[in-house]
């Protein structure tokens, strides 16, 4: 088990800055996630960690060792890809014991081991098939017993669940937890898929552009986003921004809440500070579980941005297309952002 | 607008119009001669004279007896798996070599393919001079390099005649079989290699335990175009050797040609040639099959 610190780290491709500067210290046993849109530099991040990509600058350290000049075979991680790259030539425990056999293990005891992860994982029954007999839910579990025999200090997974399918990544998900919780090995897990993010990371770093935006618990990036790419990259649908009427506040301020907090008056907490808005309704979707309902404020302003409120089924009342109505937002689940660089106000 | 539906509308007679060019040419010049070679191999026909007469099985054992053709059939079978053992090993190192970004390589890649291109009878001449036996350049070579300290008579001595041929026949499918290896090196999933890579293969490792067996079904359909192209090759060895010294360095080809056409024994020349025809089919089939068996399962 071991830490990793990435320093100054960068990978230029041609011009471009595939991951810039970025500085993170990831904690041992920790499981953190790598989460940004496609492009944003996550995945040229865990490749250099791995060892498959050479930084341009920068410092990688695992287990306190300096490891940027050390082949990926020596860096003592395990790594899960997409695709799950199994040796479509190899049945399941010869792809399992590849490692091993690398490592240069007697037969027995890579036997032994391969056993063991296959039991952990509960694909014993599948030792003797090939890859492509299996389902992908049974290839991803392989992936991950072939990166667990290696005994890693740190396991590096890829989007591992973005080929399953949407049924099964929920009880995947929940396996992939459990396992991390149990062997305890520093886990950094790449995903552009916010809801993985949160269910799964101890912190989450959230990059874009090639940078790291944010670091943070799921709730600190949650509830307290430092820009406003963070505030409405995270969250289903995104916080709402528009540009702040208080003239208190800088001019261009904008004002940000998660379509949550945004309620019809009646149905938020009483005794709170609120700040209401009339709310002209253009659309209501009905998810089942919620409603979401499409609109823009209507305060005189020449202000046409989408607003989006969630109303929990527990909301009973009709909301009539094409009516403007009284909507609030409790005051501290408001949010200030410099409208020209998107960064927090407090 | 006319209503009617035209020739260019009517998918039946224009695929038939289409197809039956193709169609004529195999019919007329590969079916229509392999069927007479058929008929040939079982007549006592010769050049020179119309007439015609069944002779049975009487060729094949004719030539089975015949110490001639049984070293030709082994000549056959050495020169064949001779060149393809070698023009596996070079084309798969060659691949490696050219997936590797370097200066000047589309150049190389040009040069690599050049022996394709230029005919067999014209390659075939310049190697002549290669192995002269006044002339060698590569006698010349290992004299002046100092490794050589007699000299090497590559065509008059049946064993360095056999090893020329060889290396001919390997040069000639070389490129082919390497710009086949390098299509099927481009084509691995990338995610693999690299998997291995992580997994803590070396390059040795990775090469014969991940991208060669990969690479299985590419090589494969090398290997079977290898052993048609060489197996069935009449200019190399007529040109280099004509079958000589004293016989020693024929192939089926060549034997067949000497017999059939210079010698006007039709019957027997034709089967000479038909000989390999089963031993081919039976290669083919089980490359094929080797090549499916081995294929790279659904992602």
């Amino acid at each position: 088990m071991a830490g990793v610190e990435i320093r100054h780290l960068s990978k230029r491709f041609g011009q471009l800055y595939a991951v810039d500067d970025v500085d993170l210290s990831i904690r041992e046993g920790e499981f953190l996630v790598l989460l940004g849109p496609s492009g944003c530099g996550k995945t040229t991040l865990l490749r250099m960690i791995a060892g498959l990509e050479q930084p341009t600058t920068g410092q990688i350290h695992i287990g306190g060792e300096r490891m940027d000049d050390v082949p990926p075979r020596a860096r003592g991680i395990a790594m899960v890809f997409q695709s799950y790259a199994l040796y479509p030539h190899r049945t399941v425990s010869r792809n399992i014991s590849f490692p091993l056999e690398a490592l240069g293990l007697p037969r027995a005891a890579i036997d032994e081991k391969v056993r063991w992860a296959a039991e952990m994982f509960g694909i014993g029954r599948y030792l003797d098939r090939y890859p492509r007999q299996l389902s992908g839910g049974e290839r991803q579990r392989v992936a991950l017993c072939r990166a667990l025999v290696r005994d890693p200090k740190v396991f590096l997974l890829d989007e591992p669940l973005a080929n399953l399918d949407a049924k099964l990544r929920n009880t995947a998900r929940d396996e992939l937890k459990r396992f991390q919780r149990r062997i305890k090995t520093t886990t950094v897990y790449v995903t552009h898929d916010q809801v993985e993010a949160m269910g799964l990371g101890d912190r989450i770093v959230v990059m874009d552009g090639g940078r790291v935006r944010q670091v943070g618990t799921p709730q600190e990036v949650y509830e307290e986003p430092v820009d406003t790419f963070v505030a409405t990259f995270v969250g289903q649908p995104p916080m709402n921004l528009l540009p702040a009427r208080d003239p208190a506040l800088p001019p261009g301020t904008l004002l940000g809440f998660r379509p949550e907090h945004f309620l019809p008056r009646d149905h938020v907490t009483a005794g709170e500070p609120l700040q209401t808005f009339p709310f002209a309704v253009r659309r209501v979707e009905y998810l089942g579980s919620d409603r979401y309902v499409y609109g823009t404020i209507a305060d005189g302003a020449a202000n046409d941005a989408t607003v989006i409120a969630k109303l929990p089924a527990t909301v009973g009342m009709a909301i009539p297309e094409g009516e403007t109505l009284e909507f609030a937002v409790p005051r501290r689940a408001l949010r200030y952002f410099d409208g020209a660089t998107g960064a927090r106000r407090p | 607008m006319t209503r009617r539906r035209r020739f260019a509308d009517r998918e039946d007679l224009l695929g038939a119009a289409m197809l039956a060019p193709a169609l004529a040419y195999v019919l007329l010049l590969v079916g229509v001669p392999f069927g007479l070679a058929i008929v040939l191999s079982f007549s006592n026909a010769t050049a020179g004279s119309l007439s015609f007469g069944w002779a049975g099985f009487a060729n094949y054992s004719a030539i089975f007896a015949d110490p001639i053709f049984r070293r030709a059939l082994a000549n056959t079978a050495i020169v064949t798996v001779g060149s393809q053992v070698l023009v596996v090993v070079l084309a798969t190192a060659a691949a490696q070599v050219f997936r590797a970004a370097f200066h000047g390589k589309r150049t190389a890649r040009f040069v690599l393919l050049l022996p394709w291109a230029v005919p067999v009878s014209l390659a075939a001449i310049a190697w002549t001079w290669i192995f002269d036996s006044t002339f060698s350049v590569i006698n010349w070579t290992l004299k002046v390099s100092g490794l050589l300290h007699g000299w090497l008579y590559w065509l008059g001595e049946p064993g360095l005649a056999l090893v020329a041929i060889i290396i001919v026949q390997a040069w000639r499918i070389f490129p082919f079989a390497t710009v086949i290896v390098l299509a099927g090196l481009s084509s691995l999933p990338q995610d693999v290699m690299e998997a291995a890579i992580v997994d803590g293969a070396g390059f040795w490792r990775r090469l014969f335990y991940v991208e060669l067996p990969l690479l299985l079904p590419v090589v494969a359909v090398a290997v079977l175009f290898g052993v048609v192209y060489t197996a069935t090759d009449l200019g190399v060895v007529y040109i280099l050797t004509g079958g000589g010294p004293a016989n020693t360095t024929h192939v089926l080809p060549t034997l067949a040609f000497q017999r059939g056409i210079q010698g006007a024994d039709l019957g027997q020349g034709a089967a000479i040639a038909v000989f390999l025809l089963p031993f081919l089919i039976v290669v083919a089939i089980l490359m094929l099959r080797l090549a499916r068996h081995s294929e790279v399962g659904s992602r």
